[in-house]
């Protein structure tokens, strides 16, 4: 026998070896996953946004086969997903939601709010807001540095040229993550059918705020008085909407009074929405002013 | 014979004591007061007063709140007009004050003057100390009660009394040393009597030689202390810092002074104990330093709690030339303004005033590796790598190096080739933090 053969035969016996080893050890040592982790994990957006709760699709996946925690928590995915979801886990009759975007609730831009001072830090809203609050005179509004942009995963929020991002409702899936990253809790998650809102988030008195800026909600209450009984309250020196339907039915009389444009129907009965005032004509600006 | 002692780290920055030959005048009172009711560190004050009540110098108008809190008291006579939200220098927003309309006659609230004052039961010290609302008048304004009420298992051996006053510009801890340096002398034996000390010593930078001489000289009737002369340099007056130039002692990661047997306190906060105890006059006013190129009139004044920054630029001769910052404080740890209608607080040992030629915008450059924050910083810290962890969201891993033992002395920033704002990430971090824990 050639020094060939003895090598082909020793080297392919020990392969063969492991191989038996191996098939012997995958049935032996065999785990048993729920074929359906897989099928949800595939329908599930693949985004990994995390507004579930959970780390990612694929631990979301798991959780709702393995724990049984609610299937209906993927924001990205809509009412879509959930009805697929519930078929792989042969449910019926499951309530979505109606889906949510995020708003920016501010119409502080470089022309309509003033500044106090000249910024020089870090340019990131966060950092300026913890360390003494940035340039604007408002300490409740826009700092513009865009933090919310960055903390996008889905590009549905951009920075404008006035100084205050735009939410892409078409992209928004409404999975909070700019909400969480605004440190001034300018964004809020609106129902796509909401008509009217409060674009102001200033709790100084009425004097003060309107020195601070040209759409600052001054308190004056006019909108809360044209509003039917219940629907909208005075908290803080701020108008706030309790309930969005109501105020909705009568948006015309509620918006007619307010002298500096603060509150707005921004959606009109075709379901279009409209940019507030302060951001006509805004452009999308691709940097971040970073 | 002098050994100089010190400690590793620290820089160098041009000292600037431009005033430091302006004797204290008295600042005039204006004809409105803002009083924060937070002047300290802790909770702040409540108030005692309400709109149209009337109130003489002297009364107590905001009560502790808590342990960790100080009273506030007014500063002159005068009606109250409002209790309403104005700014304030450190917090970066409007927070809420006591606006007392001053009637001009400055008539206070009946004092009794105490005879044998340095034979003051300790306990009574604290007490009287924590009723005049006094806090620490380096700057960080921490009341100055708790640090006098060291509990039982941590007794004190050494008080030091810092008169180090290393931020650059700053002279009001020198005119004061010089000129108040018997009231700093009888301040500093009933702290060390307070809390049971067996030595004292007051630290003094090698620049301010006038001072030295004077506060020696006061301090000859107390064998009990000794006055050390330090060298110059940045920051020195850092309680931790000093404690280390001066007994040699650490103060551990996370700690305080007491847990080393040290207590520390500021000239300023020594004098303010005099008054206390002897004459019973509650903290309501300081001396500061009006300084900077844009300023006509720099000087020391001794100023009123509330006073507006304006008003004591104003009367000290308004701007030479356009003010383009406005500093609380010095140049290296204070706060930048963001209007002249701040008033001045318990911790407010000067008002920097630059013109635009003094006041550098610079961009924020990439770390170059250089290591220089790493030579200069005296926490032994690594602040490019806390600044990165903290740029990258990773605030816990920034807080295992040691992010909650930056003491915020500024020198990384000051010797930073590439300019990058580190103290104000590492603010921007520890203010993540401190926001995580609170969830």
């Amino acid at each position: 026998m050639g020094v060939i053969t003895i090598s082909l035969l020793t080297m392919g016996g020990i392969g063969l070896l492991f191989a038996i080893i191996l098939l012997l050890a995958y049935k032996k040592l065999a785990v048993e996953e729920d074929p359906r982790i897989k099928e949800i994990e595939a329908l599930l957006p693949g985004a990994n946004c995390g507004a579930c709760g959970y780390p990612g699709c694929a631990a979301y996946a798991e959780a709702i086969v393995l724990e049984g925690v609610p299937f209906n928590k993927c924001a990205p995915g809509g009412a879509e997903v959930v009805e697929k979801i519930a078929k792989v886990l042969g449910v019926e009759g499951v309530e979505v939601g109606e889906r949510k975007v995020a708003q920016v609730m501010c119409q502080g831009t470089d022309e309509a709010a003033l500044d106090r001072a000249i910024y020089h830090g870090i340019n990131s809203c966060r950092a300026a807001h913890f360390t003494l609050g940035g340039d604007k005179e408002c300490y409740w509004g826009c700092l513009g540095f865009g933090d919310c942009v960055l903390a996008c995963p889905f590009d549905a929020i951009h920075m404008t040229d006035k100084g205050i991002p735009l939410v892409d409702r078409d992209k928004c899936t409404g999975c909070g993550l700019c909400v969480e990253a605004c440190p001034r809790d300018i964004i809020e998650l609106v129902p796509i059918s909401q008509k009217v809102f409060v674009l102001c988030k200033n709790e100084d008195r009425g004097a003060n705020a309107r020195k601070y800026c040209d759409y600052a909600c001054i308190a004056c209450r006019l909108c809360v008085r044209n509003a039917p009984q219940g629907s909208m309250e005075m908290k803080n020196n701020l108008a706030i909407i309790l309930d969005h339907k109501q105020v909705d039915g009568e948006a015309e009389k509620v918006i007619a009074k307010c002298p500096t444009k603060s509150i707005l129907k921004l959606v009109d009965d075709e379901g279009e929405f409209h940019l507030p005032p302060a951001l006509e004509g805004a452009k999308i600006v691709p940097t971040l002013k970073r | 014979m002098a050994i100089l002692r010190g400690f590793k780290g620290g820089v160098h920055p041009p000292y600037m004591k431009l005033t430091a030959d302006k004797p204290i005048r008295k600042a005039g009172i204006p004809e409105v007061l803002y009083v924060p009711l937070q002047q300290h560190a802790g909770a702040p004050a409540t108030p005692l007063v309400k709109r149209g009540d009337k109130v003489l110098a002297g009364q107590k108008i905001g009560e502790i709140n808590g342990f960790i809190s100080a009273n506030i008291h007014a500063p002159t006579s005068g009606k109250v007009k409002n209790i309403l939200d104005h700014p304030h220098p450190v917090a970066g927003r409007s927070t809420p004050a006591v606006m007392i309309e001053v009637d001009g006659e400055d008539s206070w609230v009946e004092l009794r003057e105490r005879g044998d004052y340095l034979n003051t039961a300790p306990s009574e010290v604290v007490e009287i100390v924590r009723e005049a609302g006094i806090v620490g008048m380096g700057g960080a304004a921490f009341p100055t009660h708790v640090k006098l009420s060291p509990p039982a298992d941590k007794p004190i051996e050494f008080v030091i009394i810092n008169g180090a006053e290393c931020e650059p510009y700053l002279t009001a801890d020198d005119r004061l040393m010089r000129e108040y340096a018997e009231e700093i002398a009888d301040g500093s034996y009933l702290v060390l009597r307070a809390v049971n000390a067996r030595r004292g010593f007051v630290g003094i930078e090698d620049n301010k030689p006038e001072a030295i001489k004077e506060i020696r000289r006061a301090f000859k009737k107390f064998p009990q202390f000794e006055v050390v002369e330090l060298p110059t340099k940045y920051p020195q007056g850092s309680e931790k810092h000093l404690i280390k130039a001066i007994i040699g002692r650490e103060v551990p990661s996370g700690g305080l002074p007491m847990d080393v047997g040290v207590v520390v306190q500021n000239v300023g906060t020594a004098r303010a104990i005099y008054q206390a105890v002897r004459f019973g006059r509650p903290l309501i006013e300081r001396v500061t330093t009006l300084t900077g190129d844009a300023v006509a009139g720099p000087g020391n004044y001794m100023v009123r709690i509330g006073t507006p920054f304006r008003f004591l630029i104003e009367e000290s001769g308004g701007f030479k030339e356009d003010p383009a910052k406005v500093i609380n404080g010095g140049p290296m740890m204070g706060i930048a303004q963001y209007s002249l209608d701040v008033p001045v607080i318990k911790g407010t040992s000067g008002i920097v005033v630059f013109s635009a030629k003094n006041v550098i915008l610079t961009q924020e450059g990439p770390c170059i590796r250089c290591g220089r924050c790493l030579d200069v910083c005296p926490m032994f810290l690594m602040p490019t790598t806390m600044a990165k962890l903290i740029k990258a969201g990773r605030f816990d891993d920034a807080r295992k190096i040691g992010l909650f033992d930056c003491i915020e002395c500024g020198s990384c920033s000051y010797v930073c080739p590439s300019n990058i704002p580190l103290v104000q990430y590492f603010k921007y971090g520890k203010a993540e933090l401190r926001l995580r824990r609170q969830r």
